[in-house]
């Protein structure tokens, strides 16, 4: 086996493992609620990937997943560990319906108009992120607590600011903002019923492997989150690329939020908090925190979202299933970090030239 | 008549009735959070393991009738809890911090699927001690009423305190926590010694979710901790890894999350979720004022991985 083979089966054996031992685990579990666990896992098949309406219907709950993953594996690079995501996606979905009314009036080209929710959702999101990541170095406040009270906090002022300042008169029982008009929507790519977010993600992510990987900037990143001090040594800006990263991660979520809202819900209401936030952290760790491995993992748990509808009807079987899922999903990986390295040493050849 | 006449005064009464009714979830967090934190052991995850504890305690208490079963139960499915955090950080390459995340979204996921049948039925409460008798007041009385998990929490931080400091086993938690070299050459075994600490605090968090489930609200439901559980381990390093400093902590928290139904009351419905997120600011106003980048937090166990 050549050693780059040998390098990729390493890093990827043991998430593979956990997604075997998950599946085993969670079999068990709906044996025990009296399901049948090959009836189950048929129809999370055919509820995720089975068709191509359940393809669409998972790509649809893979957009957001993308932007999100992104806000926990940005700032990871640089060795922060930040799981608000879901405060960043809230404001940036209140910001962009914000800025969509605003803007919406002055007579500008629709595709403008859409630009500006963009960048309103991203400054939203990345200024909550970037916060996260000042605290961090200016006063040594812990990222990973300061990032989830951020949330909170985020989620609180986006109540208040629907049932205040923003609130369209016509929603009496659950306060929502007005729905933005038609024109502004995203629309779908054609021939499907995917919107175009899910192209924003992709490229999104594609654009983060690039600059992670393949710049200076990102390798220096890197060297931080490997060792803060060896940066500052050899005199690279922390802080500012702290900033930067922490701006760029809640910037990803803060888009997924403007992408929730211009082409899913419309309005803002407190629907919008859909936990897409701290799916993202799943999506971010099962990908290894790397940029193009959260594609196909975020395509994988929006499938999963996708076919919790369907084992409801068919199974009987409340909406956390897929919660509990996930939760064995994600224990199972980390304990999967513990093979990292001995499963390579087994595999590797004894005694013999690794050049082959 | 007498309720008119408190008026303004009610505010006060509130947040201080509130403070010592909302502190309770609080205050069995954070203490069972020092401990595991002495020992040189995060766990995020009792968030989750509140929820768990809100839920099952909830379950326990409706199939036998018995609050107090509740408690027991929710204490006993924690401190699982607290085993399987402990067991996956025993693994070489772990980091307890992404370890506490999972937990959190696995122990609110399960609780989530578990208790969707507990939604409706109404389980017995855990009972008050009605310390206001004397006043003849409605809102003193209502405010006086004291549950008996705040008293037995707040004998705990006394009793934990000295147990850290004078006990054998309490200096065997904090020189595991400050030194597992030393400890380990002492002949103690590290991870064995968090395994404790953290199915101790996995028990105390499992215990303050049923305070939740079987108090204040006193019933399941899914949004019933927005939380609680990441704040009390913020808290816990506020406390400085003291107990007694916790307690005073978990009554200023509660205090501060009982402000926005406090104005309420009194007919202040103006910024309603803003106060509510007060004790979130309050936190990170802490966080922020308590940290430093430049030293290690006094008092700060040397283990533990958030410090360093």
């Amino acid at each position: 086996m050549g050693g780059f083979a040998r390098g990729s089966l390493g890093v990827l054996l043991p998430p593979v493992l956990a997604v075997v031992a998950t599946m085993i685990l969670f079999a068990g579990f709906l044996a025990a609620q009296g399901v049948d666990p090959l009836t189950a896992y048929r129809l999370i098949w055919l509820g995720a990937f089975g068709t191509w309406f359940s393809w669409q219907d998972s790509l649809v709950r893979a957009a957001p997943l993308l932007l999100t993953g992104l806000c926990v594996a940005l700032p990871a690079q640089m060795g922060l560990m930040i799981i608000g995501g879901e405060g960043a996606f809230v404001l940036g979905a209140l910001a962009a319906v914000a800025a969509g009314l605003a803007a919406g009036n002055l007579g500008l080209p629709d595709i403008l108009v859409q630009v500006i929710m963009a960048a309103a959702g991203i400054c939203a999101g990345g200024v909550v992120i970037a916060l996260c990541g000042l605290l961090r170095f200016k006063r040594g406040v812990n990222e990973t607590i300061s990032s989830l009270l951020f949330a909170y906090i985020a989620i609180a002022v986006m109540n208040q600011i629907i049932a205040g300042p923003m609130r369209d008169p016509g929603s009496l029982n659950r306060p929502a903002t007005r729905t933005l008009p038609d024109n502004l929507m995203l629309g779908t790519i054609p021939g499907t019923t995917i919107h175009v977010g899910l192209i924003f993600g992709i490229i999104a992510c594609l654009a983060a492997y690039i600059c992670v990987y393949f710049t200076k900037f990102g390798f220096a990143a890197r060297i931080v989150g490997g060792n803060a001090r060896a940066g500052r040594v050899v005199g690279l800006p922390v802080e500012r690329m702290i900033l930067a990263f922490c701006f760029a991660a809640g910037g990803a979520a803060g888009l997924g939020g403007m992408v929730e809202v211009a082409a899913v819900q419309g309005a803002v209401s407190s629907d919008i908090s859909t936990g897409a936030g701290y799916t993202g952290i799943l999506v971010a760790f099962l990908a290894r925190m790397n940029p193009l491995a959260i594609i196909p993992v975020a395509v994988l748990l929006g499938g999963l979202d996708a076919a919790g509808g369907l084992l409801q009807q068919r199974l009987n079987l409340p909406d956390a299933t897929m919660l509990v899922l996930r939760g064995v999903l994600f224990v199972m990986l980390l304990s999967a970090d513990a093979l990292q390295g001995r499963l390579t040493r087994y595999l590797a050849p004894r005694r013999l030239p690794v050049t082959v | 008549m007498a309720a008119e006449a408190l008026g303004w005064w009610g505010v006060p009464l509130a947040v201080g009735a509130g403070a010592i009714r909302v502190s309770t979830p609080f205050l069995f967090v954070s203490l069972g959070e020092v401990v595991t934190e002495t020992s040189g052991r995060i766990n995020l995850g009792l968030e989750g393991t509140l929820v768990m504890g809100a839920m099952s305690g909830y379950a326990i208490s409706f199939y036998t009738g018995s609050p107090w079963l509740g408690v027991l139960a929710a204490g006993i499915v924690g401190s699982l809890l607290g085993a399987l955090h402990a067991g996956i950080c025993s693994l070489p390459k772990v980091n307890d911090i992404a370890v506490g995340i999972a937990l959190l979204l696995f122990g609110t996921g399960l609780a989530f699927f578990l208790g969707t049948p507990f939604v409706a039925p109404q389980a017995p409460n855990l009972p008050s001690i009605p310390l206001g008798f004397w006043s003849d007041v409605p809102q003193i009385q209502a405010a006086l009423k004291v549950n008996v998990l705040f008293f037995i929490g707040v004998a705990a931080a006394p009793l934990l305190a000295w147990a850290l400091r004078n006990t054998g086993v309490g200096l065997m938690i904090r020189m595991v926590g400050d030194n597992a070299e030393a400890a380990r050459a002492m002949g103690y075994s590290p991870l064995t010694v968090r395994l404790w600490a953290t199915c101790f605090g996995g028990f105390m968090a499992g215990v303050g979710g049923s305070f939740l489930s079987l108090y204040y609200p006193g019933s399941w439901s899914e949004g019933l901790s927005s939380g609680q559980g990441i704040i009390a381990v913020a808290l816990v390093i506020f406390a400085r890894w003291r107990p007694m400093y916790c307690l005073w902590a978990s009554l200023l928290f509660g205090g501060a999350g009982a402000l926005g139904p406090a104005l309420q009351s009194v007919g202040i419905s103006q910024g309603y979720y803003l106060f509510n997120a007060a004790p979130y600011v309050l936190t990170l106003v802490i966080m922020i004022i308590a940290c430093s980048p430049d030293r290690t937090l006094a008092g700060a166990p040397g283990e533990l991985s958030i410090t360093k």
